[in-house]
């Protein structure tokens, strides 16, 4: 299970992550976690037979059994209950469905009801059984639909999962069990800096990683730099190329627009597989 | 107080990049970067850190396990799977507090825990309220919240009129912290499929929050057809358009100098001036820039 991630969005973790599930000779199984922009299925254009929603409990009252006591209220971290004096506010979309309101109430008020967050849909593009999660606009949480999406992982498969930019509960959720995590930067201040959050990460979650420098160009040499004093290795180079530009925007691949990148890709998939098998030398 | 809060829904698109270029433009402002898992507005604006104060984000749960008698009714009640055999995890506790209500011993308690930093600034454009969210840590979008107050009340005290922000990508909590309340959202967006995919679900967004949304185009001559076919989706939407500015190898290079596009000798530098006074025009209609 190998989870491409990068700190910062826009540095090219989507075209890597398709990129390497279309130059991999197996059946590959691809997760598009960023849920709140899925992209992936540009690239790789799956045709998405399957679709299901995923959904959350939220507290449901029974306005006859409840005594308006208000220790729902006070009990929830998140707000999303407001007790008055004859009547329960329950605000849906700041509930992080922790069940504390209905496991504590002391009536027995309170029981629950399902309210839909996104979707996951799946199908397949040649060899990679695609999947990709959608967070419903103007829904907050968005690690439920990642975790269901993770539960239709298939043991023993090489999964490639494509993650959401950032380094907080999404990612997180995102890399966890993970054997290998792919780092993608850019040779700029901001690809630093955002690459160095990012490793933080994996090392807090102790995971190999290696790093892809995307858009590569001689002006800025201190990505490298830090990857060296990191003991991080630089598994490719991807140089600036505005063709590569005008393909993505197209919605075609890097290794369609320039096909000798495959090979390159073939060689990270054959490093990863080195290290996951037992040599683990990296990040640590 | 007018606040204009650049938004992208994709990463990448050079949010930051025009943000700090508008810093160039305006005087009498407040940046505040809302980025606060990858700020990096900072990068390009050189601050000179004033204050520094802490970021708690919700308390999480700790075991003593001189009171634990290990009946595991709390991993039982957890709905995060945050605790095994009487350990919490710290990366899966959100923070509920419902283990510390339900267990019978009184052994469990929620700890203030240090999720981050968040800095007020100088640099040379004006004041900049930024954050740095600790790794692998939650509560972005309350962090978001906090910088955004602090930035209104920076504002409020020197008696500026305006607050620029540099939004988080995407749609989920730190988005939804950073736009509720704005007065004007600019989005930007480039010419690809995923740019477009991603633009639609923004402006959603930001109808969805009642805040008024315009769009700018960045490294629209990487394709043209596309840069179209945005422009139209905004007459059909009735979102203004604010402009375009063309693809140039020399944003990569200011960002790797760690300055805004405009101190280098850019052809973009009109157009970016453009989308500013179209920007401007709406955000304060009764106003020349």
């Amino acid at each position: 299970m190998i989870t491409i991630a990068s700190g910062k969005g826009g540095t090219g973790k989507t075209t890597v992550a398709s990129c390497l599930a279309m130059s991999a000779r197996q059946t590959v199984q691809f997760l598009d976690c960023d849920v709140e922009e899925p992209n992936a299925h540009i690239f790789l254009k799956p045709r998405l037979t399957r679709e299901e929603a995923v959904s959350q409990d939220i507290p449901n009252v029974d306005r006859n059994k409840c005594s308006f006591c208000g220790q729902c209220a006070e009990i929830c971290m998140f707000n999303a209950l407001a007790v008055l004096a004859d009547e329960v506010l329950t605000f849906p979309e700041l509930c992080h469905s922790c069940g504390g309101c209905w496991t504590l109430c002391p009536e027995k008020a309170i029981t629950t009801t399902r309210r839909e967050i996104g979707l996951i849909k799946s199908g397949s593009a040649e060899n990679i059984h695609f999947t990709q999660g959608e967070l419903q606009v103007g829904t907050a949480t968005s690690p439920p639909i990642i975790k269901a999406m993770k539960e239709t992982i298939q043991k023993n498969s090489l999964v490639i999962i494509d993650a959401p930019p950032g380094t907080s509960c999404p990612v997180v959720e995102t890399m966890e069990g993970s054997d290998f995590v792919l780092l993608v930067t850019e040779p700029t201040a901001m690809g630093l800096n955002d690459l160095a959050i990012a490793l933080q990460v994996v090392r807090v979650l102790d995971i190999p990683c290696g790093v892809i420098i995307n858009r590569g160009t001689d002006v800025y040499s201190k990505v490298e730099t830090f990857c060296r004093e990191n003991n991080l290795p630089v598994l490719m180079k991807i140089a600036v190329d505005r063709a590569i530009a005008e393909a993505y925007a197209m919605g075609i691949p890097a290794v369609e627009a320039k096909p000798e990148l495959r090979e390159d890709f073939r060689k990270v998939l054959n490093h990863i597989k080195g290290v996951t098998a037992g040599e683990r030398t990296c990040c640590h | 107080m007018k606040e204009l809060v650049v938004i992208s829904g994709k990463g990448g698109t050079g949010k930051t990049s025009i943000v700090a270029s508008f810093a160039s433009l305006l005087t009498n402002k407040v940046m505040v970067d809302c980025d606060v898992d990858a700020a990096n507005l900072h990068l390009l604006l050189s601050p000179k850190i004033e204050e520094r104060h802490q970021f708690y984000s919700l308390p999480k749960a700790m075991i003593n396990s001189e009171k634990c008698n290990g009946c595991g009714l709390c991993e039982d009640t957890c709905r995060f799977e945050a605790i095994k055999e009487s350990t919490i995890n710290p990366l899966g506790c959100e923070g509920c507090a419902v283990c510390s209500h339900i267990c019978p011993e009184n052994a469990i308690e929620m700890v203030d825990t240090v999720a981050g930093e968040w800095f007020k600034s100088n640099t040379t454009y004006g004041p900049l309220v930024h954050a740095r969210l600790g790794a692998a840590q939650e509560n972005s979008g309350k962090l978001v919240t906090m910088v955004r107050s602090q930035a209104a009340e920076t504002a409020k005290k020197l008696g500026y009129d305006y607050i620029i922000t540099d939004g988080p990508p995407g749609i989920g909590c730190p988005v939804i912290a950073s736009i509720g309340g704005a007065s004007l959202s600019l989005i930007i967006t480039e010419p690809s499929l995923s740019g477009i995919h991603d633009l639609e679900r923004i402006i959603d967004l930001s109808e969805f929050f009642g805040v008024p949304a315009m769009v700018c185009v960045n490294r629209w001559d990487i394709c043209p057809e596309n840069t179209e076919q945005i422009k139209k989706i905004c007459r059909q939407r009735k979102i203004p358009f604010a402009g375009q500015i063309a693809y140039d190898n020399m944003v990569m290079l200011a960002a790797a100098r760690g300055k805004p596009v405009m101190e280098l000798n850019s052809r973009i530098i009109d157009e970016i001036i453009q989308v500013w006074e179209k920007v401007f025009e709406v955000l304060c209609p009764n106003m020349k820039v």
